[in-house]
């Protein structure tokens, strides 16, 4: 679950981390009273959950509360990458000697997490590890100890820095690295720390995920939801609601089936034989027929589908609850479509006869049903 | 006794007292899998379908011994579970729990190293040797006993695959899901160091997934050792778009990583065959191995 900067910034600031002095506005005229409080000059900064809003105009300066209240009047109009700007941040500017560029991340190939960090820092970093890689420092943690002083001290020695500046930095860092912890953060990441002229060190920017598997440990999270609503389709967030796993693609075909390999596997094998899959809908392992009932209605809903394969292969799941759920549709609502069905494994013939009694077929092979499945659907 | 879980294994089920555990220590009893006893905090002195259950793994031992332990402990509870097992010298530790913090994950990966532990999951189906025994929940009338290693990111893709090559004649001599979460224990690699000196297996089917770069690591292996044994392919995702993660909490395409087609690609360059469709698997396994060639 991914938090907005001034989220990420409230919880750093309680651990001590500096950030530079601000406050968060949803209106041009509460954006411009920050500025009156705080005097100097400001930078207004878009509250976005998606990367890029500096390339996108989301972020501006201003001298005077007057302008800052223009600039964040045009900024609470953008949609940054479909994200519609709500708030803004109105934080004094801090004139940088140099952009900082720290990163905890999980390192999946390593199995702990990695520090990534560089003295390129700002908003061309990724062409930076593209093009020179060499200017990104690297840090392996290890994952029973966590980081040690010197794991950041070393991070900081690498970035160039001595002294008391050395240490500085690498204190900020340890407690990026605490952020990390307390919020079993997927990903915290500061572009840019700033080096002021003064030489102190402060976030200018803080991006922190939180590892949606760990969310159970973070009640405060919970109820929100885990994906900010310009990447959630309406009808993908209505199914997560009810338990499935969903993801709404852009075709005709709508595809149901068990476990998350598999369903990707149909989706690849509808589109292999010319057709168009509308969604990638997992009812997961054991799904009774309450679960496959509510993936039907959810994918038969959708305007654009014309035809649903669902392709079950039973294991923990029973094909007789699949085929109850099928009929439940049909009694409650009506079968909207047409349907492909495959279904295999355990309890192969009770869930069979279910279904023919109510005059609904049923395929053996994958392969076959998704060729009906693209024939029924070009129609 | 092919790689890691044989006739022989003795299996402490962890969890064994909750829904997952107690149907699924039946099935394992019943395909085969010598299941002898089960752990569960406070229910010390009961018994699951006539296997005894423990408070702790060390007082499972004390009363008998066993080789390895099959985790069904829900996600809050599974780090420490799995240290349990790891600590009383259980090997492989089968973690089956889905949707434990990558944190927790971590630590467990760190402190199976340090004791040399090896473990598969979380998020697996577990593993299979087909005719002996199962550390799982896979179906077990999809597999049959052979000479052909399946190694998997998914459950039921490799129920389905492996039931196809049941369905051929073609057996299997292990079957194992590595898990579909970004942290696991063994990956493609380890499990393919392990294929190359099983006497009991002639090739490889590999089922990948798109995120993280285990198949490439996996192509990578092949290559560059000249891996002796044919291996065939199947990448499941090609039609995933970006940034959604497809039901697994490892298969999302994160930036231009780990997408489908980078994987067929490096597998390709390996000499793997990478299969169109799942169902080709059957077809280029046959035409891999000279003895399957009908």
């Amino acid at each position: 679950m991914k938090l907005f900067e001034y989220e990420a910034k409230s919880l750093a600031r309680n651990l001590g981390i500096p950030t530079p002095k601000g406050g968060v506005a949803s209106s041009p005229d509460e954006a411009k009273d920050i500025h009156k409080r705080m005097g100097g000059e400001v930078v207004v900064k878009a509250q976005v959950l998606v990367a890029g809003r500096a390339k996108a105009g989301g972020v501006k300066f201003a001298s005077k509360p007057d302008e800052t209240r223009d600039r964040a009047s045009e900024i609470l109009g953008l949609a940054i990458k479909g994200e519609k700007v709500k708030k803004v941040l109105v934080e004094q500017k801090v004139p940088a000697k140099k952009e900082i560029f720290l990163s905890i991340v999980q390192d999946r190939a390593n199995k702990c997490q990695t520090v990534l960090a560089s003295d390129q820092g700002g908003i061309d970093i990724e062409q930076v590890a593209k093009e020179h890689p060499e200017k990104i420092v690297r840090q392996r943690l290890d994952p029973i100890f966590g980081m040690r002083s010197f794991d950041a001290r070393s991070v900081a020695l690498k970035l160039g820095y001595a002294g008391q500046q050395l240490l500085s930095l690498a204190d900020l860092l340890s407690n990026l690295y605490r952020l990390s912890v307390i919020y079993d953060g997927e990903l915290v990441e500061s572009n840019p720390v700033i080096e002021t002229q003064e030489g102190r060190f402060t976030t200018a920017d803080l991006r922190l995920i939180i590892d949606d598997n760990s969310l159970f440990r973070h009640p405060e999270f919970q109820e929100r939801s885990r994906e900010p609503s310009s990447e959630v389709t309406p009808l993908e967030s209505k199914a997560r609601e009810r338990g499935l796993a969903f993801v709404e693609l852009e075709g005709n075909i709508g595809i149901i089936g068990n476990g998350a390999g598999l369903v990707m596997a149909t989706i690849d094998l509808v589109k292999q034989y010319g057709g168009n899959p509308a969604n990638f809908c997992d009812v997961g392992g054991g799904a009774n027929a309450d679960q496959v009932a509510t993936a039907l209605e959810i994918v038969q809903s959708s305007e654009r589908v014309r035809l649903v394969l669902i392709n079950i292969l039973a294991g923990i799941t029973r094909c007789d609850e699949v085929a109850k759920g099928i009929v439940e549709v049909k009694k409650v609502v009506g079968l909207r479509k047409p349907l492909v069905i495959r279904m295999v494994g355990t309890n192969q013939e009770e869930g069979r006869s279910i279904l023919h009694s109510e005059g609904i077929s049923v395929l053996d092979g994958m392969d076959e049903a998704g060729k009906q499945a693209v024939l029924g659907g070009a129609g | 006794m092919p790689i890691l879980v044989g006739r022989q294994t003795r299996v402490i089920v962890q969890g064994i007292t909750g829904n997952q555990g107690s149907f699924h220590t039946r099935l394992m009893s019943e395909y085969g899998t010598r299941v002898v006893a089960g752990v569960t905090p406070g229910k010390g002195g009961t018994r699951v379908s006539g296997i005894p259950v423990f408070d702790t793994v060390a007082s499972a031992l004390e009363a008998g011994d066993a080789d390895a332990s099959v985790v069904f402990v829900p996600a809050a509870f599974a780090k420490e579970a799995a240290m349990e097992a790891i600590d009383s010298g259980l090997n492989p530790v089968v973690m089956i729990t889905e949707g434990i913090p990558s944190r927790d994950a971590m630590v467990v990966m760190a402190y199976a190293k340090e004791n040399g532990t090896t473990i598969v999951g979380p998020n697996t189906p577990g593993v299979i040797t087909p005719g002996e025994t199962k550390l799982g929940i896979m179906p077990g009338n999809a597999f049959s006993p052979g000479k052909v290693a399946v190694v998997s990111r998914s459950g039921t893709l490799t129920y389905e695959i492996s039931a196809s090559l049941t369905h051929e004649g073609i057996g299997q001599s292990t079957c194992l899901g590595i898990g579909g979460d970004p942290i696991t224990g063994l990956n493609f690699v380890d499990v393919l160091k392990m294929i190359r000196e099983d006497p009991h297996t002639d090739s490889v089917v590999l089922i990948g997934e798109i995120g993280g770069s285990a198949e490439e690591d996996a192509a990578r292996y092949i290559r560059e050792t000249r891996f002796p044994k044919p291996v065939a392919a199947y990448i499941a995702g090609r039609a995933a778009p970006p940034g959604k993660r497809m039901g697994h909490a490892g298969a999302i395409i994160t930036g231009s990583e780990g997408t489908a087609a980078a994987k067929i690609e490096s597998l390709t360059e390996a000499g793997v065959r990478v299969a169109e469709v799942p169902s080709d698997l059957v077809k280029l396994t046959r035409e891999q191995v000279p003895q399957l060639r009908q």
